[in-house]
């Protein structure tokens, strides 16, 4: 195998990325910061470009999982929640489950802790990690990957988290440079254990900036940039999700797809009209219109204080 | 989403989500690390806060540490106004490890479904294989029920929800008594749990507490306007009354007066 360096340029398009490094049948981890962050345009783009079989992996994923179970990209969920966290349920992966409609899926269950270890396990290249949490509850006996074994050192119940290497991880960040090398803030969810696990890494970017703004703050660094094999210029992308010192959550947009997607005839309708007729996300962005998105900006601009890496 | 106005809403007209809050926040002693769910959890630690408990810290799993209420009402955890003036926003296995490592005294979270030993189910109901509904799964509600010190569980009341036995369980309570010995405390250290288990059930109409040697719920309190008899009507399963029963203090002015300045439009609580 050949190392090449400086790598290969990254900077893509978002169509580009996802036709390269989500094939049909990947195992996809999205939604990776729980609430915020959530990469919608990829998300869309994977429908568009009629991904199909793909396993999803998350945390909580909020409405997007729903979108794409909705759209029948997905064979698997591997996921502690899927449904809508201000409204409730996930219309789609109700249809889906009880139904199989669009197509019959089948899900790995997990709580957020458990997924966070098994992403955790396979970034520290150790086989598993054992855990007390979730021992007593119905999780452990569905999810076919989990173990429960008598700890070496004192006999007690434990269970074994099997490590979980994602095909590809999208995430979306606040800014990245050309190369990966990228800033993400606020709260982190499972982000980097997501990063470090997958084989691939997918950026999608509010903004692209030079290598020295990056390296200015090494600390807040989310993984190191040679597993970056995509970074996705996408002002927006995370809308309806937040993106700390860009934009507020679009609480209205979560209200009207739970009342839009009821029955199955209102997703098809919401489908076409935010995805399937909207061919890239600057279209989306013009959709949204100019008040909307202004209304989500932000209102008042709160800079941490700058730190000294001087020496 | 918007619900009444509630500039003419006096003290004694408070809704069943307003006293749940309520009750919730009690829990909630001062000094406490408290893993705060999703919905109403968010509000009845800004009550706590701003009321009996100024020193209680809130994890939200999210990966966020706080020792003031957000800024304004939080829609979810991961709001952005939740990570204005926060302690620590951080990965998310630093907070479950905090818990796992048993530095939280109590968590909040939601069901679908409880039975009386506490069970909670928020995955499926029917058959595994062919569910009849599928709920969205765990979340973090499977890990605080594993491992906080004593969890709080805020739930409509209605009897198809309260049951004997739930269809899955999704976070532990105190399991079942089975041939190795009964449910509660003893069926949390037969299964491996660390410590922990429901200490109190807050419903639309009542509020439970647990025998932790049995496991089994207790009335510990029924709502101001219903009767112990309604609650048994809407609970499916025979109710043990605890010996100090009593009906639940109704919200004070002042806590009312908090929570209307917290969620000003209803959001989470008309």
């Amino acid at each position: 195998m050949s190392i090449t360096y400086p790598p290969d340029r990254v900077l893509t398009t978002m169509s580009e990325a996802i036709a390269r490094y989500v094939p049909h049948g990947a195992s996809v981890a999205m939604s990776l910061a729980l609430e915020p962050l959530i990469p919608f345009a990829a998300g869309h783009e994977i429908i568009r470009q009629q991904k199909c079989n793909l396993t999803l992996i998350g945390p909580i994923s909020d409405v997007l999982f729903d979108q794409l179970v909705g759209a029948g990209c997905v064979a698997k969920i591997t996921a502690a929640w899927v449904g809508n966290v201000s409204e409730g349920l996930g219309h789609c992966y109700r249809r889906a489950t009880e139904q199989s409609v669009p197509r019959a899926i089948v899900t790995e269950e997990h709580s957020n802790f458990t997924i966070a270890l098994a992403l955790l396990a396979a970034g520290l290249g150790s086989p598993y990690i054992p855990t007390r949490t979730a021992l007593g509850s119905d999780i452990v006996h569905q999810n076919p990957t989990f173990r429960q074994e008598q700890s070496l050192l004192d006999g007690t119940p434990l269970l074994h988290v099997p490590a979980l290497r994602p095909d590809v991880a999208i995430i979306h960040v606040q800014r990245s440079d050309e190369d990966g090398n990228a800033h993400l803030w606020g709260n982190l969810g499972i982000c980097e254990e997501a990063a470090l696990a997958a084989k691939d890494v997918i950026l999608v970017a509010e903004e692209i900036v030079s290598r020295e703004v990056i390296l200015s703050d090494p600390n807040r660094v989310l993984a190191p940039s040679f597993k970056v094999r995509a970074v996705v210029h996408e002002p927006l992308g995370a809308h309806p999700s937040p993106v700390q010192g860009y934009y507020d959550r679009d609480h209205r947009y979560y209200h009207e797809y739970h009342q839009r997607t009821r029955a199955l005839a209102g997703f098809q309708q919401w489908l076409d009209e935010w995805v399937l007729q909207v061919p890239t996300r600057a279209a989306y962005v013009a959709k949204l219109g100019e008040e909307r998105i202004r209304n989500l900006g932000v209102k008042g601009h709160r800079y941490a204080a700058p730190v000294d890496y001087g020496y | 989403m918007a619900g009444d106005p509630t500039i003419n809403r006096g003290p004694t007209d408070y809704s069943p989500q307003e006293l749940m809050v309520v009750c919730a926040a009690r829990q909630i002693h001062d000094g406490e690390k408290v893993f705060v769910g999703m919905r109403l959890p968010l509000l009845a630690f800004a009550l706590a806060k701003r009321t009996h408990a100024p020193n209680c810290i809130g994890l939200f799993e999210a990966g966020i540490l706080r020792d003031i209420p957000a800024p304004r009402l939080l829609y979810t955890m991961g709001d952005v106004a939740n990570i204005t003036g926060s302690l620590w926003a951080t990965r998310m296995v630093n907070l479950m490890g905090l818990m796992a490592a048993g530095e939280v005294q109590v968590g909040f979270i939601g069901g679908a479904e409880i039975d009386r030993y506490g069970n909670l189910n928020t995955s499926i109901i029917g058959d595994w294989k062919h569910p009849k509904v599928r709920l969205p799964g765990s979340g973090g509600a499977a890990d605080i029920a594993s491992l906080s010190q004593r969890l709080a569980i805020i739930m409509q009341h209605d009897r198809h929800r309260l049951r004997e036995r739930v269809d899955y369980v999704t976070s532990p309570g105190y399991g079942y008594p089975d041939e190795h010995g009964p449910a509660g405390k003893a069926w949390r250290q037969r299964v491996g749990l660390p410590r922990g288990g429901p200490a109190a059930l807050i419903t639309t109409l009542a509020v439970f507490t647990f025998d932790r040697e049995n496991g089994e719920a207790m009335l510990q309190s029924y709502h101001p306007g219903t009767t112990i008899e309604q609650v048994q009507e809407q609970t499916g399963w025979k109710l043990r009354v605890a010996p100090d029963y009593a009906e639940t203090v109704p919200p004070s002015a002042e806590e009312l007066r908090v929570i209307r300045e917290c969620d000003p439009e209803g959001v989470w609580t008309r």
